[in-house]
């Protein structure tokens, strides 16, 4: 009874007040609409980022020879010849929480049919390497094993390849291609994938057997990397130990010596993009809870010159019998709702500006509603802080002061 | 024997300012019973105002005792005194203290707001009768503003009275009024104090006591005079007898 009379008090003041209040409302709604709108865009990135590396098969496990850490005076991994089929095989016969595995060799090269030519790569790879990127095919289909075997000169092109091999349009399957100079057959088009996070086009490939690519076009007997899935996304941190534990006991590695190569799974990497824009993130938090500190202290200033304004009221009403405690409620509560309802004000103007930024702007956003929960909570708390100092401030002054104060 | 409703023993109130101690009161007795007009009287510096703090609860004396409906204030905290204040005085100020941009009728609930045991539909219909009382029922949503100073110091007597006090404490409640609006003011002190209610006013303008029962002049802090009136002028007639105003 006595709280909700209060509660008209601080309300009705609020009311008296309407320009005054809103101006310090205004403070609290752009504090938490930006926060609020920082917090979308950067789970947005964040989400994006996620979903493209997924895409890329987020059971992925790529192992390649070389430490990770790489220090100055150490070679590229690429150039390391640690890792060779011996490795894979011991892999692939040992480790069971991986459910496909291939050797992957890499070059570069010009890709050439008849008059057209385009500069791509060659990745050679086993028949297992389209379940663990997740690619289908277009058209004709993957090399066999037995292919695999004979080192057969076949190939798989991506779409990139295609448009610029095959400008008239005409169906690469069963058509020869050159790849430097040795001559492939292509047999099958990989389904369109476009670019993926890094900027990097999917689609600007060629696949062929690795035993080909090994010894026709790069005459090596390492292997640049091997990729495999794991069983599941959530058995590939296992899978990462599994595997690292394989190639150190096969590599008669010390306990004390360092890898001399690295797992990584998609999570490692999704990880390390994710920091990124949680940096990001924290940064923009940072500025737009500095402004919701601003509205904070305009709450507080506002109050203060409140309680100045309203000292013969405050002695009015404790001559007519409000205790002290009254009047810090009647202040509190005042500068709780001057907070909240800015708060409630600031969550819409937030959303409304994150569907401006998605829409118009064309970021990525995603409304967690953590956020909304946080910077609602940061309101009242802040309504609580800045407002109690003035409405303490109010309650402990001496109703006869107060009285004849002009 | 009518009942004693404030009862004061050797009252001494002192105030340290710096090195040195003012004495604003300097022991002072007396009684007021039910259904007094007292005047409280004394130019300034005599320990006038000190004496009407006291009396209306907003502070304590350094010693001696002081009684009102048979409380005893002297070590209650300062949340028993509001709860005096609120329940048993009405207070009546020199500049009316109303709240501005406030309608006449929740100026005058505001007492009963911090009185929980008052419903919001009591709280109402106290007021309205309180304003019909001072003969303001037909501006019951007017704001300050809107009000003469005559009226606004009406709202401000509803207000004192809508708790149903022990006793009104009056501060030179006609100081801002000219002399016809002061008698008006005046003859309603009188016509509440007819029907019983016990008031306290306290002025410097002799004329204001003429109107009273009884009156105690202080000066320096002591009691100089404290006498019954057997001569009490009606301030109504008084309204009559001034020169018609030409408007």
């Amino acid at each position: 009874m006595r709280l909700f009379n209060l509660f008209k008090i601080a309300t009705k003041a609020i009311i008296l007040n309407k320009t005054r209040t809103l101006l310090t409302m205004l403070g609290i709604i752009i504090g938490v609409a930006s926060v609020i709108a920082m917090l979308a865009i950067g789970e947005g990135s964040k989400e994006s980022i996620r979903t493209t590396i997924s895409a890329m098969g987020s059971n992925m496990i790529t192992i390649r020879p070389g430490a990770d850490d790489r220090g100055p005076a150490r070679g590229s991994g690429g150039d390391v010849q640690t890792l060779t089929l011996d490795d894979y095989n011991v892999i692939k016969e040992k480790a069971t929480m991986l459910s496909y595995i291939t050797p992957v060799v890499n070059g570069g090269g010009q890709v050439i049919n008849g008059s057209n030519n385009w500069p791509s790569t060659i990745y050679g790879v086993n028949p297992e390497y389209l379940n663990i990127k997740v690619v289908d095919l277009q058209s004709g289909s993957m090399f066999t094993d037995a292919e695999v075997q004979s080192a057969s000169k076949v190939a798989l092109i991506g779409q990139t390849v295609v448009d610029n091999v095959f400008p008239d349009g005409r169906e690469p399957v069963g058509q020869m291609i050159r790849f430097d100079n040795i001559p492939f057959k292509v047999i099958g088009v990989l389904e369109e994938k476009g670019e993926n996070t890094f900027g990097q086009d999917q689609d600007d490939v060629v696949i062929a057997p690795y035993t080909t690519v090994q010894k026709r076009i790069l005459a090596i007997d390492y292997l640049n990397q091997v990729m495999a899935s794991a069983v599941s996304e959530d058995d590939a941190p296992e899978a990462v130990t599994q595997v690292t534990e394989i190639l150190r006991s096969q590599h008669k590695l010390m306990d004390n010596e360092d890898d001399d190569f690295s797992v990584r799974s998609m999570e490692e990497l999704i990880s390390t993009f994710s920091s990124t824009s949680e940096m990001l993130t924290i940064l923009l938090v940072a500025v737009a809870s500095i402004s919701l500190l601003i509205g904070g202290i305009g709450i507080m200033n506002i109050m203060y010159v409140s309680v100045k304004e309203r000292t013969k009221e405050i002695g009015l009403r404790m001559a007519v019998g409000a205790k002290g405690a009254d009047i810090l409620m009647q202040f509190l509560i005042e500068a709780i709702l001057i907070s909240i309802t800015g708060g409630v004000l600031g969550v819409i103007l937030g959303l409304g500006a994150t569907v401006f930024i998605e829409k118009f702007l064309n970021w990525p956003t995603s409304v967690a509603l953590y956020s909304i929960i946080i910077s609602f909570a940061v309101c009242a708390i802040t309504g609580i802080f800045f407002g109690w100092y003035p409405a303490r401030k109010a309650s402990a002054l001496d109703p006869i002061t107060a009285l004849r104060y002009e | 024997m009518s009942k004693e409703i404030i009862k004061i023993e050797d009252l001494k109130r002192q105030f340290t300012m710096g090195t040195e101690t003012v004495h604003a009161l300097r022991g002072i007795s007396f009684s007021i019973n039910e259904g007094e007009f007292v005047t409280i009287m004394g130019s300034s510096g005599s320990g006038k105002s000190t004496m009407l703090n006291i009396l209306g609860c907003l502070d304590q004396p350094t010693s001696g005792l002081y009684e009102i409906d048979g409380v005893k204030v002297k070590d209650l905290s300062r949340n028993e005194l509001a709860t005096i204040r609120n329940e048993k005085i009405g207070f009546i100020f020199q500049s009316y203290n109303l709240l501005a941009r406030t309608s006449a009728i929740e100026n005058v609930e505001l007492p009963l707001l911090y009185n929980s045991k008052v419903t919001s539909e009591e709280r109402r219909e106290r007021a309205v009768k309180a304003l019909e009382m001072v003969g303001l029922g037909d501006r019951l949503h007017h704001t300050p503003s809107q009000l003469s100073g005559g009226q606004q110091q009406r709202v401000a007597i509803a207000r004192s009275l809508v708790n149903n006090p022990v006793m009104i404490l009056a501060d030179e409640a006609t100081g801002n009024l000219d002399t016809r609006t002061s008698y008006e003011i005046m003859s309603l002190f009188q016509e509440l104090n007819k029907k019983g209610i016990t008031i306290t006013f306290v002025t410097h303008e002799p004329d204001i006591a003429t109107f009273s029962n009884r009156t105690i002049v202080l000066k320096d802090g002591d009691i100089m005079q404290d006498y019954l009136n057997h001569n009490i002028q009606s301030a109504a007639d008084q309204l009559a007898k001034l020169p018609k105003q030409d408007d």
